[in-house]
C-alpha cells in the first residue's frame, strides 16, 4: 500500500466513523475540552477552537447505519438527512458532545434543533440564524450575536472566554485548512486522476471529525503526492456537481458519476469547510468582526442563502467556465426543497450559457446507482460525442 | 364521497365575501386607479405598513389555495413540473408558478396585476425565501424588499432581534415602499391602523374562547379558516375588519347562549360527540369533502394550531400602536410556525387541556416541511403529557394527488372508535369512583 492510499484508507475510516471516536479521544486527552456537533452546512469553527473546543460535522448517517428509530421521528416524505441524525443521538452515537448547532438551512433542520431541544441532548443546542440581509450595520450585528450566543453556550460548559489571540491563531489555521483545500481542488481541475472524486470527498469529510491542525498536515499531505504525476488520464468529461450542499450523497452515487466517464472538478459536498472565499483576516483587533465580515461578503453560493441580486444560476455557471467544465450534474436530495426549488432557474442559466445539464436525485443511504451510471454514461459520451 | 348540498351562509359570512370582492375588484382596476400592488405571504404580513402606502396587498399562498378549492391546482402543478420543479416541493410555490404559466388568473377569474413590490418576510417558513426567489426572475421590473424574521430558536423574543427587525423596516423595508410609491413614509396613520388592529384583535381572541363552551358553537379549524381570512391576510388594521369581527363574534355569542353547535356546509351540527386539538392546515382541493368527514362523525375542532400563522393573539399578543415598529418586529416573530418545536407542544397542550379535547389529530402536510417536520414528535408528546388519543392522517395543501378520501375516512373512523371506546371506559371509572 503506497503512503497516500494509507492516508486515504484512514480519511474514509475517520470521514465515516459515525461514532466520531476520534473528537472523543481528543476531548477526553485534556480538561476542559468542549465537543460541539454542528449540522451541514457552514458553520464558523474557528469561534469553537478559540475556547478550547472541536466543532465536529455530523453529516448524517449515509448508508452506514440503518434506520430504524429515526424513521419514528420523520414522515415519508421528509429528508433522509434528520432521520439519521435522530437515529445516531438515540443510538448514543452523538453521546459525549457537549452541545449542537443547527445552521439555518431549511424548515427540516430548523425543526431538528428543537428537536433535540426536546429530547435534550447535549448540554445546548442551538439553531444558528444567519442573516438574509448583508449589511455591516444590521444582518452583521445580527450574526455577529449568533457567534457571540455560541460562544455563552461553550463558557457555560466549560468556562472559558475566547481572546483576539485565540481567535487569530484559530482563523489563521482554518484559513490555511481552506487554502490546502482549494490546492487540492485547483490540481484536481488539471489533473482529475491523480485523486478521484471519492477520495476527495473522504479527505474533505474526514476534516469535520478531526482538529484542523491534523487535518491541514493530512491535507498538506495528500497535495504532496498529487503535485506529482500518479494515476493514468481516462477519455473522461469535466463536471461539475450542483445541489449536494446539505444532505450528502452516498458515496456509491459519487462513484457511479466517476465511473460513467465523468470527472467531477467541482462539487458542494462538504461545502461548508469551503464557503468562505479566500481567506479571513488573522491579524485583526476585532476578530469576531473579521469573521462576520467574511460571512457577508466572502461566501459562496448555496440554496440556503438567499441570492436576489447576485443569482446563484449566474454564479454556477461562472465556476463551471472557471473549472472549464463540459457540464454541470445536479444531484439534489429527494424532498430537498431549497436545493430542488432552485434547480429549474439554474438550469435555465446553464442553457443559456449553453452547458449541458443532467439531473439525479438521491438519499443519503440510497440511490438508484445503475439507472444513475446509465444517464451519467449518456451525458458524458453526448458531450464527448456531440459538443 | 360527498354530495354536496347548498352552503348555509351567515351574516358574517356576507360581510366577507364583499370585503374580499371589493378588494378583487379593487386589484383589477390596480391599473387604471394607479394603486400600487405588493405581493408578500400572510403569516407575519405587514399589511399595516402596506395599507400606511395606500397599497394593494397580494398573497401568492392565499391564491393557491383558492386555485385548490376551484379545482385549478392539479394542473397548474402539472404546468410547473413541466418546467422543471420536482414532485417533491412545495406545491403551494408550483400551483403559483403554474397560474403565473397559464395568464396569472385569480379567483374571481381576472388576471391579477403584476407586483410593484416582492414583500419577502419569511416568518417560519424557508421555502418562502425559494419563492421569492422564483418570483423575482418572473417579475425582474418588481421591486425586492426582504424582511428577515429571526426563528424563536431560544424559545423567547429577545431585544436584540427586535433591534435586528426594526432596522431592516427602517432601512430596508419602508425606503422600498417609499420608492415604489412615492410617499413619504406616516408613522401617524400606521399607529391609527394598529389602533383598529388591537380592536379586530380582541374580538378576534373572544371568538377563539368560545370553543371553550360546550357544546362548541364554533368549529375552530375547519370554519376557523373563514373566521380567519380578514384578521390575517389583507384587512387587518381597517375599519371594516373590526365590522366584520364584531359581527362575527355577536353570532357567535348568540350561538353559545342557546347552546348551538357550529354551522356547516350543510347546516348547524346536532350533537358534539368529540371535540379535537388540530395541528397542521388543511388540505384544499377537497376542504368540504374533508370537513364533511369531521362533521358527519359529529366531531368539533375546538382549537387549531393553523389558525395562529398569522399570530398567536390568544396567548396574549397585541399591536401596539405606541410602539409601530417594534410591535410589527414582535407581531412578525410571534406567528405560530417561528415558534421552535418545544414552544410549538406547549401552546398544544396547553389547548388541549385549556379546551377540554378529547383528543389530538395532525394533519400531516406533505409539502409543507415547516409545520411537518417534527410532527410525529409532537405526537408522542402531546400523548405522554396529556393522554388524550392522538391521531395521524395526511395530506397535501393543494396537490389533488395526495388527498385520498378513502383512506383519511377510514383512519378517521378508526381514530373516532378509539375516542369512543376511551370515554366509555373515563365514564365508567368515574361512575366507579
Amino acid at each position: 500500500m503506497d503512503a497516500l492510499q494509507k492516508v486515504l484508507n484512514y480519511c474514509e475510516e475517520t470521514a465515516f466513523d459515525l461514532d466520531f471516536k476520534k473528537a472523543k479521544q481528543w476531548k477526553s486527552a485534556a480538561k476542559n475540552r468542549v465537543l460541539v456537533g454542528y449540522l451541514p452546512i457552514y458553520f464558523p469553527r474557528e469561534i469553537v477552537h478559540a475556547v478550547n473546543g472541536l466543532a465536529v460535522g455530523v453529516m448524517g448517517a449515509g448508508d452506514r447505519k440503518q434506520i430504524i428509530k429515526g424513521d419514528a421521528y420523520y414522515q415519508s416524505y421528509i429528508c433522509h438527512l434528520p432521520r439519521g441524525v435522530v437515529e445516531m443521538a438515540l443510538d448514543n452515537n452523538l453521546n459525549d458532545f457537549d452541545g449542537f448547532v443547527f445552521p439555518a438551512i431549511c424548515d427540516c433542520v430548523r425543526n431538528l434543533s428543537g428537536m433535540f431541544k426536546l429530547v435534550k441532548k447535549g448540554k445546548f443546542q442551538r439553531y444558528f440564524d444567519y442573516p438574509q440581509n448583508f449589511t455591516p450595520e444590521t444582518g452583521g450585528v445580527f450574526y455577529r450575536h449568533e457567534l457571540e450566543k455560541i460562544l455563552d453556550d461553550t463558557f457555560k460548559v466549560n468556562g472559558l472566554k475566547t481572546s483576539v489571540e485565540a481567535l487569530n491563531k484559530a482563523i489563521g489555521l482554518f484559513n490555511r485548512n481552506r487554502k490546502l483545500i482549494e490546492e487540492i481542488y485547483d490540481i484536481r481541475q488539471l489533473f482529475p486522476w491523480r485523486l478521484s472524486a471519492v477520495d476527495t470527498y473522504h479527505v474533505l469529510r474526514a476534516g469535520l471529525a478531526m482538529p484542523v491542525e491534523e487535518h491541514n498536515v493530512i491535507l498538506e499531505e495528500v497535495l504532496g503526492h498529487i503535485s506529482k504525476e500518479r494515476g493514468e488520464e481516462m477519455d473522461n468529461i469535466r463536471v461539475v456537481v450542483s445541489g449536494s450542499f446539505c444532505e450528502q450523497p452516498p458515496v456509491g452515487l459519487i462513484k457511479s458519476i466517476e465511473m460513467a466517464g465523468c470527472y467531477i472538478v467541482d462539487d458542494d459536498f462538504i461545502l461548508g469547510s469551503r464557503w468562505i472565499q479566500g481567506a479571513i483576516n488573522d491579524t485583526s483587533s476585532d476578530p469576531l468582526g473579521a469573521i462576520t465580515d467574511a460571512f457577508l461578503n466572502q461566501s459562496t453560493f448555496a440554496s440556503c442563502y438567499y441570492d436576489v441580486g447576485n443569482p446563484k444560476g449566474k454564479r454556477l455557471v461562472e465556476l463551471a467556465k472557471r473549472r472549464k467544465a463540459d457540464g454541470v450534474v445536479f444531484s439534489a436530495a429527494s424532498f430537498c426543497d431549497p436545493a430542488l426549488l432552485d434547480r429549474p432557474e439554474m438550469q435555465k442559466e446553464c442553457d443559456a450559457a449553453g452547458i449541458p445539464h443532467v439531473n439525479f436525485q438521491f438519499h443519503e443511504n440510497t440511490g438508484q446507482f445503475k439507472v444513475i451510471k446509465e444517464q451519467a454514461g449518456t451525458f458524458s459520451d453526448s458531450i464527448k460525442l456531440w459538443s | 364521497m360527498a354530495n354536496p348540498k347548498e352552503a348555509v351562509k351567515e351574516k358574517s359570512m356576507v360581510i366577507q365575501k364583499e370585503m374580499l370582492a371589493k378588494q378583487f375588484s379593487e386589484l383589477s382596476k390596480a391599473k387604471e386607479t394607479g394603486k400600487k400592488v405588493c405581493y408578500t405571504f400572510v403569516p407575519g404580513n405587514l399589511i399595516e405598513l402596506i395599507m400606511a402606502f395606500d397599497m394593494l396587498p397580494v398573497y401568492p399562498e392565499i391564491n393557491a389555495l383558492q386555485s385548490g378549492m376551484r379545482k385549478k391546482s392539479g394542473g397548474y402543478i402539472k404546468d410547473a413540473e413541466k418546467v422543471g420543479h420536482s414532485e417533491d416541493v412545495c406545491t403551494y410555490v408550483k400551483c403559483d408558478i403554474g397560474m403565473f404559466l397559464n395568464g396569472n388568473i385569480g379567483p374571481t377569474g381576472e388576471k391579477l396585476p403584476e407586483p410593484d413590490l416582492l414583500l419577502l418576510s419569511y416568518t417560519g417558513c424557508f421555502t418562502f425565501l425559494k419563492w421569492f426567489e422564483n418570483l423575482n426572475r418572473l417579475y425582474p421590473n418588481a421591486e425586492v424588499a426582504m424582511l428577515h424574521t429571526p426563528y424563536q430558536e431560544d424559545g423567547k423574543i429577545t431585544q436584540e432581534q427586535i433591534d435586528y427587525m426594526v432596522k431592516q423596516l427602517k432601512e430596508e423595508v419602508i425606503p422600498k415602499f417609499e420608492k415604489v410609491t412615492g410617499k413619504k413614509f406616516d408613522p401617524a396613520k400606521l399607529t391609527g391602523l394598529l389602533q383598529n388592529s388591537v380592536e379586530a384583535e380582541n374580538y378576534w381572541v373572544k371568538i377563539l374562547e368560545m370553543a371553550k363552551n360546550k357544546p362548541s358553537p364554533i368549529d375552530a379549524y375547519f370554519a376557523g379558516v373563514y373566521y380567519m381570512g380578514p384578521i390575517n391576510t389583507s384587512f387587518r388594521g381597517s375599519p371594516e375588519c373590526v365590522e366584520y369581527y364584531k359581527e362575527l363574534y355577536k353570532e357567535v355569542k348568540e350561538r353559545a347562549d342557546k347552546k348551538l353547535l357550529p354551522v356547516t356546509p350543510e347546516g348547524e351540527m346536532e350533537k358534539e360527540r368529540f371535540r379535537l386539538v388540530v395541528e397542521g392546515p388543511p388540505n384544499w382541493t377537497n376542504f368540504r369533502e374533508f370537513w364533511k368527514i369531521f362533521y358527519d362523525l359529529g366531531a368539533v375542532i375546538v382549537a387549531s394550531t393553523y389558525t395562529k400563522v398569522g399570530g398567536v393573539y390568544d396567548q396574549g399578543y397585541r399591536q401596539d400602536p405606541s410602539k409601530p415598529l417594534e410591535s410589527i418586529a414582535t407581531y412578525c416573530m410571534g406567528c405560530y410556525t417561528n415558534l421552535n418545536l418545544p414552544q410549538r407542544v406547549d401552546l398544544i397542550e396547553k389547548y388541549v387541556k385549556e379546551y377540554k379535547a378529547d383528543g389530538f389529530l395532525i394533519n400531516s402536510i406533505k409539502s409543507c416541511n415547516s409545520f411537518s417536520a417534527g410532527q410525529l414528535m409532537i405526537m408522542r408528546e402531546i400523548e405522554q403529557r396529556t393522554g388524550v388519543p392522538v391521531g395521524f392522517i395526511e395530506s397535501d395543501l393543494v396537490d389533488p394527488r395526495y388527498f385520498s378520501y378513502a383512506n383519511i375516512k377510514n383512519r378517521l373512523e378508526s381514530y373516532f372508535q378509539m375516542l369512543e371506546q376511551r370515554k366509555i371506559i373515563l365514564e365508567q371509572e368515574q361512575v366507579q369512583a
